[in-house]
């Protein structure tokens, strides 16, 4: 059986060009960039050029600003821990309730360590309040870290204005923000829109590179202590031999996602809003979450009121479909995930979310196995809900009081 | 295919070694396909994991360890980082002990952990051989020390440490040791039960896995807080989206030294002990670094007296690759700190290369760099003579 693959957001197929890219340096160049020869100029110079492209790519802002890391995880902790070192007058953090672990998890270690963190709420359609945000603001706020666009609703956060707001408010704040998600799939500008930001995170697998190898775009200046140390790598600011092979699929990813960014992006918009469409005329009781708010065009989060979002997946996984609950990150655990709960996605929902998540490998067909398959698995698989009435073909009418009432807030 | 065309002699096994084929053949299959992320509960996510499964106990057969306490890493370097900040962190700082000789990746963090007021810092000597004695380090143990740091083995002179003493003094004190054994795994024996150490570090890349992957093996019941924090990868103890296709490499590459270790020994010492002889026939009063008998079987750090490395080096080009036994940062010629260590003389420091050999290196090969080096060697003190 063919698999449908719909979880790109939790991770991506590497790009075969990207395979050929990495080839050569997976086994015939595999010297120590590090080391004097001649040899070694070779994985030198592909750093220096993917450094370069990657650069580029992000708005022409200097190679030396782009330092590689293992992974976007590596990169938050990097620009959250390493500006808190770095700056210790300031003692006042800025977040929201929706990031990823990486930062989410990252945050709360602060809060232990004694430093002060805003966690800012979102409304129901996973939009923050950009009052909030002002008013959250202080003389001594040393860092605002928010996301560009949530792994599992798709929903896009005003990091931009955020940044601009903050810079006017305080030049000596410094803005993070975790674009894991949306390098790639969005022309980001850090020397346009984007000038603001000083320090932004994002990772190769979710752009058609593999798995092991991230990027930190720190602007000049920015007072940031390095979390891994032990060599002159990275200018200092990352210890290690440099993964080279990675760090060259990760700009040849980079640059087929530029390339193709113009026709992908409106054909896989059309195909999720296609998608999106038919589920919602053909289940019932079904929302979406993170409607109403601007939103990745690849992601669609769908909640089934009445059911277990786990269900679906074993069912979708036997029709060889793959798409997960949340965020991988997560999975495997039966709480319901931090985001839904943020946005207060109500008690017969938040267990039956169900993530789709496409790519430039998205067909048509896949989405037409899907529009055909889901609404077929949703209704078996409410016949055994508690809260359904089978006979009727209807939830019970306790089960109808409770849709409105929002999960319990996080703990 | 490794000395193919113009590529040099390769002597630099020490500073990276070349991803075995058998590794890189492992990997395909998932650098084109099985792309699924362990965490995911669907069809290639479980795949994944199963890989990633696999992968990880390869390495604790390796080690000699159980799967569970194996953490993958981005490197050796991440793996010393977490080892040591995390200890601390665990502990609440305290006193560390450190060699002199450590690589960067150790020194560099314990300097760090010092500088932020952390720990307390001890750094012990070595003898000529690049050796500490067992009974300073002890010696320099205090109520308060929280870890010892001790590499297996010397990257620049391939001196292998007293670890497995070492840690029975520090247990028999409650004290825990941690080894960075990047140089010493793929060349030596390495069990971590026989060795009796809390903490060991590995480099992929030091043993034919690509660059870009490493493990640090915490025994059961260490506790240590997290470098890396985020969701629960690697039970809790480093967060980030595995790299399956770096674990598989150093899954496989871990399999191939378990397999292969006990002859390869044998090998290399004889290719090591081969280019000794050969350079030694034509250098008068070449000095081997390192320990005479407890050192790597591949590494032979050579001062060549009256050659300059670094020029010896940059002449040879694309025709040895071999590292100097100093570093040059902006123009300026710094002794490497191991040699300074050992209290090598500054001039011969200077005339100091590394040579290291590997799986690759031919009888051949040894014979045709050696001539190589020893007719620069001559053309240097010829054009030397002729300044003067």
């Amino acid at each position: 059986m063919d698999v449908i693959y719909l979880d790109n957001n939790a991770t991506t197929r590497v790009a075969p060009e990207v395979v050929d890219t990495m080839m050569p340096f997976l086994t015939s160049d595999y010297f120590n960039p590090s080391s004097m020869y001649d040899a070694a100029s070779g994985p030198a110079a592909a750093i220096k050029q993917a450094r370069r492209t990657i650069a580029r790519l992000l708005g022409k802002v200097r190679p030396d600003e782009v330092l590689f890391t293992s992974c976007a995880t590596e990169s938050n902790n990097t620009a959250i821990f390493g500006t808190v070192a770095a700056n210790s007058e300031r003692r006042h953090v800025i977040t929201s309730a929706v990031e990823h672990p990486a930062v989410y998890n990252v945050a709360k270690e602060l809060e232990r360590r004694g430093l002060e963190v805003d966690f800012l709420p979102v409304d129901r359609s996973g939009r923050l309040d950009m009052a909030d945000f002002v008013r959250a603001l202080r003389p001594d706020t040393l860092l605002v870290s928010v996301m560009h666009a949530n792994n599992e609703t798709g929903v896009l956060f005003p990091v931009e204005e955020m940044a601009r707001i903050a810079k006017e408010t305080d030049p000596g704040i410094i803005v993070h923000s975790d674009a894991t998600q949306t390098v790639g799939k969005l022309p980001i500008d850090l020397s346009g829109t984007s000038r603001h930001l000083d320090l932004l995170s994002f990772s190769g697998h979710k752009l058609h590179a593999p798995k092991g190898i991230g990027a930190l775009f720190m602007r000049r200046g920015t007072r940031c202590r390095p979390l891994l140390l032990g060599g002159h790598q990275e200018d200092g600011r990352r210890g290690g031999t440099e993964n080279v092979a990675f760090i060259v699929g990760l700009a040849r990813a980079m640059e087929l996602m530029a390339e193709r960014r113009d026709a992908d992006e409106p054909r896989i918009q059309a195909m999720r809003d296609r998608l999106e469409r038919e589920l919602v005329a053909r289940i019932p009781f079904l929302q979406v979450n993170g409607a109403g708010a601007p939103r990745l065009g690849n992601t669609l989060n769908v909640a089934c009121h009445f059911i277990e979002g786990e269900g679906i997946l074993y069912q979708l996984s036997s029709h060889g479909i793959c798409a997960s609950s949340g965020s991988a990150c997560t999975s495997g655990s039966l709480e319901p995930s931090h985001v839904l709960r943020a946005m207060k996605i109500p008690f017969t929902a938040i267990h039956g979310s169900v993530r789709f998540s496409l790519s430039h490998y998205s067909t048509d067909a896949e989405v037409d196995r899907v529009i055909e398959i889901f609404p077929s698995i949703v209704a078996n698989l409410r016949r055994l809900s508690p809260y359904w009435d089978a006979a009727a073909n209807r939830p019970r009418p306790e089960a109808m009081s409770m849709m409105d009432s929002a999960a319990a807030p996080h703990s | 295919m490794i000395t193919a065309g113009g590529d040099p002699i390769y002597l630099d096994y020490n500073a990276t070694t070349p991803v075995d084929p058998r590794v890189a053949d492992a990997m395909l299959p998932y650098l084109t396909g099985c792309y699924g992320n362990p965490s995911s509960s669907h069809r290639l996510g479980r795949q994944a994991r199963q890989a990633l499964d696999h992968a990880r106990s390869q390495v604790a057969s390796c080690l000699g360890c159980d799967p569970d306490e194996v953490v993958l890493t981005s490197g050796g370097s991440e793996a010393n980082n977490a080892a040591i900040r995390g200890v601390v962190a665990a502990r609440g700082g305290g006193h560390v002990i450190c060699s002199a000789v450590e690589h960067p990746a150790v020194l560099e963090v314990v300097l760090a952990l010092e500088c932020e007021g952390r720990i307390e810092l001890s750094i012990v000597g070595v003898d000529q051989w690049g050796r500490v004695d067992p009974d300073e380090v002890v010696g320099s143990l205090r109520p308060d020390t929280v870890l010892v740091t001790i590499m297996l083995a010397n990257n620049e002179v391939g001196t292998v440490q007293p670890v497995a003493e070492l840690a029975a003094r520090c247990r028999e004190r409650g004290v825990l040791l941690h080894t960075d054994a990047a140089q010493a795994v793929g060349k030596i024996p390495v069990a971590v039960g026989r060795l009796g150490i809390d903490l060991l570090s590995v480099a992929g890349h030091k043993l034919y896995a690509p660059k870009g992957v490493g493990a640090l093996y915490v025994r059961r019941g260490v506790a240590v807080e997290p470098l890396i924090r985020g969701a629960g990868h690697e039970r809790g103890r480093r967060a980030g989206t595995e790299s399956l296709l770096m674990a598989v490499g150093l899954g496989a590459a871990c399999a191939i030294v378990r397999a292969e270790l006990a002859d390869e020994t044998e090998r290399l010492t004889g290719l090591r002990d081969r280019l000794e002889s050969r350079l030694r026939a034509g250098v008068p009063g070449l000095a081997v670094h390192g320990h005479p008998t407890e050192r790597l079987p591949n590494t032979l750090s050579v001062a060549l007296p009256g050659a300059h490395a670094h020029r010896l080096l940059e002449r040879l080009g694309d025709r040895v690759a071999a590292s100097p036994g100093s570093a040059c940062h902006a123009d300026k010629v710094q002794v490497s700190h191991v040699l300074s260590a050992m209290g090598v003389e500054p001039a011969l420091a200077l005339s100091t290369i590394r040579l290291s050999v590997g799986r690759f290196t031919t009888g051949g090969e040894v014979d045709g760099a050696a001539e190589l080096i020893l007719a620069e060697v001559a053309g240097t003190r010829a054009g030397a003579g002729f300044q003067r």
